[in-house]
């Protein structure tokens, strides 16, 4: 590539650790990734469950107490948070991925985003059938 | 006509005598209808000859004046003063080399993009005598708003995942290497697969959306690059779960 103007162009270091620090655009894309760590932690106790269940009847007790205890209420309150803001930030993005083209025209995202939550609901009574 | 005094903070730097650089204040009586391009050419004119920055066009066409302006990324022919307070910080664009003032070394963007073979690449050679080829306003529209970009690097100054890792080819490059593999007359995408659909490539992107906010010509390269990530994993399930489905 062409000659160089000068001889020593002067590099502005990025910090590796803080670079999103106070750089609201930043803070939120940090937010949006950190919240994958509330699934992380539910599949925990999914497992947790399954082990209580599968250790009998008194096992499978404690666990429903644990979970009926305020720190198990507090947990799956933060969860829930944490999961509905991933979840929100992750579809408010789909238009941009998964774009529309009807004719000449896009589909508007609202409409693309409206589905997922569509979606959303749909799988959230299934779950909810099962269970009842 | 309504006149301001604004203290316009400049980051000044010499490589010839400066070991780094350093924030140089002027006085400049800006009028109400300016733009950030138009104090900067004031204190050129009539203040201070030595400042170095790049433009051209004065009306966001030719991406030359990029520059990082209270810190964020804005071109500085459509930043209005009114629309700042009476101080306002001009920096040269973020994770660019300084070259000189607010003029940034930007051999390392240009070569990115020359490596995406940015033009058309025709499905078929066609002699001139057998026409042009045609697109349907349909088929045009589906690539159009990638056609928008002015290669003003705003987005690389955004992209935190550009100055972090200084290999990755960037969202303008890649935004408009989908430009070309959306445009129905064009057969080049395999050989732009390979620079694109790489680890530098796409992968190395987070999706953290800052290009598509700054952008000034609303290209949206952060979506382009999902389209791109989307398209090069249905690529691979189809070479290694389905092998005989052409691509
Ligand atoms: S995609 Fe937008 S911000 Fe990036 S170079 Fe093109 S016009 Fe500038
Ligand atoms: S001077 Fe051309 S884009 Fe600003």
């Amino acid at each position: 590539m062409g000659e160089e103007m000068s001889s020593k162009p002067y590099i502005r270091e990025i910090s590796k650790t803080n670079w999103f620090y106070g750089q609201p655009r930043y803070m939120r894309y940090m937010a949006r990734e950190v919240t994958c760590i509330f699934i992380f932690a539910y599949t925990f106790l999914l497992i947790w469950a399954l082990r209580a269940l599968a250790n009998g009847p008194e096992a499978y007790q404690a666990f429903l107490a644990a979970l009926n205890s305020p720190l198990g209420i507090l947990f799956n309150l933060a969860v829930l948070v944490g999961v509905v803001y991933h979840s929100i930030s992750w579809f408010s993005l789909t238009p941009q991925a998964m774009p529309l083209q009807r004719g000449e025209e896009f589909v508007p995202g609202n409409l693309i985003i409206g589905a997922h939550y569509g979606g959303w609901a749909v799988v959230s009574l299934i779950v909810l059938f099962l269970g009842v | 006509m309504s006149e301001r005094q604004i203290q316009l903070e400049v980051l000044r730097y010499n490589p010839e005598t400066d070991s780094e650089p350093r924030l140089q204040t002027y006085s400049v009586p800006c009028l109400n209808e300016w733009v950030v391009l138009d104090a900067l050419n004031y204190v050129k004119d009539n203040l201070d000859t030595t400042l170095s920055y790049r433009w051209s066009c004065h009306m966001a066409v030719c991406g030359s004046c990029g520059m990082m302006i209270n810190g964020e990324p804005k071109l500085a022919c459509k930043a209005f003063i009114r629309e700042y307070a009476d101080q306002i910080r001009v920096e040269p664009l973020a994770n660019f080399p300084i070259e000189r003032d607010l003029v940034t070394a930007v051999e390392d963007f240009i070569a990115k993009l020359a490596s995406v073979k940015p033009y058309l690449i025709p499905k078929e050679d066609k002699p001139i005598e057998a026409g042009e080829f045609k697109q349907t306003p349909t088929e045009l529209k589906k690539y159009k708003q990638y056609t928008l970009c002015i290669n003003c690097m705003l987005c690389y100054a955004a992209c935190p995942q550009y100055g972090l890792v200084p290999e990755f080819l960037g969202p303008a490059a890649i935004a408009l290497a989908h430009r070309y593999n959306q445009d129905s007359r064009d057969g080049g995408r395999d050989q732009r697969q390979e620079v694109i659909a790489s680890h530098e490539g796409v992968w190395e992107c987070s999706f953290v959306g800052a290009c598509s906010e700054v952008c000034p010509k609303h290209v949206d390269p952060a979506g382009a690059l999902q389209q791109v990530k989307i398209a090069s994993t249905i690529d691979w399930y189809k070479e290694h779960l389905m092998p005989w489905v052409k691509k």
